[in-house]
């Protein structure tokens, strides 16, 4: 039941998009096409799941016990780089198709302030193992979400008429924040 | 004359939020108030200023396959130092700012010119590219928290102007959004007028 709770919190109360701002560069980057929301969705849940899951590891065994806390930036950022470029070797050797998929949006993913959002909230709120990674899981899922709707909602602005100063991005922000008042509606259901 | 230009294009030409969209998590999630963004910006200014200045100290020294990696430990580094400063001088401010505060090792704004600049041009010249873009970014956040306060809690950087309930949304998630929208609107109109 508890995790659960960290689900439906995750995705829907404090949407890591509309109510956290996380991943915002993505959000309104790569959601121009369902497909390629899709494809992203897929990379960076992969990604965000084993990071959380590797850094919590790393900072409750090495940095808590040495005493180095305030090395807790550094080297979050730095297991995260190595993480995506270490997927994406194995991924090329064991699943091309799946690499072919995702291919573009891995190196994309280093700088998605998302996957070390995670990382770091998963730490201060003190969750164990499990459930850094139920976070995690939930987190991604939120993400995926709300980067597949707003895709497809954008692929139909693209069919109207829209004012010509508010091509592209600024109706972008503002559809955004039509779903973020949409999202308010779950606040309090946990 | 050319040091101006390299100053002056990170205010207006090519502001990082308005024109470039970059570093637009920090821009939208601390702007609830203009001294946040304020704070905000003049973080990231240092944190990319300096940043800058290392990078073009050793950009002959680093090989060009561990460019990227390299550029994110030196940002890292001054994240860290901006975080143990906060806490240590301004634990209020430090805590508004929360969790933002360690992404600036993220925004694309600050490797953005660590790559595409401070790698490729003198020291000098980093320095000023670093701080025009960086109080660009710090113009584009204070605007648009005053912004939000004003329209959100009726105040004007801490400053009560009217009393009773503002329109509170603006201060909520969707207020990000739709202040961020409309200022970008209004930022084309500009273009429209002076092109």
């Amino acid at each position: 039941m508890e995790y659960v709770i960290i689900i439906i919190a995750a995705v829907f109360v404090s949407n890591i998009v509309l109510n956290q701002f996380l991943g915002i560069c993505p959000f309104i980057g790569v959601s121009s096409k369902v497909e390629t929301a899709i494809g992203m969705t897929g990379a960076v849940t992969f990604v965000m799941v084993i990071a959380t899951l590797v850094t919590y590891l790393i900072y409750h065994s090495v940095l808590v016990p040495l005493d180095i806390i305030y090395m807790r930036t550094i080297t979050f950022i730095l297991v995260i780089a190595s993480l995506v470029q270490l997927v994406e070797i194995i991924l090329k050797k064991i699943s091309p198709p799946l690499y072919q998929a995702l291919g573009i949006f891995l190196p994309l993913i280093t700088t998605n302030c998302a996957v070390l959002g995670v990382a770091v909230l998963a730490v201060q709120k003190d969750f164990n193992l499990l459930e850094s990674t139920v976070f995690a899981i939930g987190n991604a899922i939120g993400f995926g979400l709300v980067l597949i709707t707003f895709s497809g909602i954008r692929e139909q602005l693209d069919l109207l008429t829209v004012p010509a100063r508010m091509k592209g991005v600024p109706i972008a922000f503002i559809v955004a924040g039509l779903m973020a008042l949409a999202f308010m509606g779950f606040a309090g259901i946990v | 004359m050319n040091q101006w230009k390299n100053f002056s294009k990170g205010l207006i030409k090519e502001n990082a939020v308005f024109v470039l969209f970059l570093g637009l998590c920090p821009t939208l999630a601390v702007t609830t108030s203009a001294i946040n963004g304020l704070a905000m910006g003049l973080a990231t200014t240092f944190v990319l200023v300096m940043s800058n200045l290392v990078v073009s100290l050793i950009k002959n020294l680093i090989p060009d396959k561990v460019r990227i990696p390299s550029f994110i430990v030196i940002i890292a580094s001054f994240v860290t130092v901006v975080e143990l400063v906060m806490k240590g001088y301004v634990p209020a401010l430090f805590d508004a700012l929360g969790l933002f505060i360690p992404l600036i090792v993220v925004n694309c704004l600050v490797l953005g010119r660590a790559e595409a600049f401070a790698s490729k041009n003198t020291i000098w010249s980093s320095i000023v590219d670093g701080t025009g873009m960086g109080l660009g970014f710090t113009m584009a956040l204070t605007v648009l928290g005053a912004v939000r306060e004003l329209l959100g809690s009726g105040a004007f950087f801490g400053m009560k102007l009217i009393s009773g309930d503002a329109l509170l949304l603006f201060i909520l998630p969707p207020g990000a959004f739709l202040a961020l929208g409309y200022l970008l609107v209004l930022v084309n109109m500009l273009k429209e007028k002076t092109a």
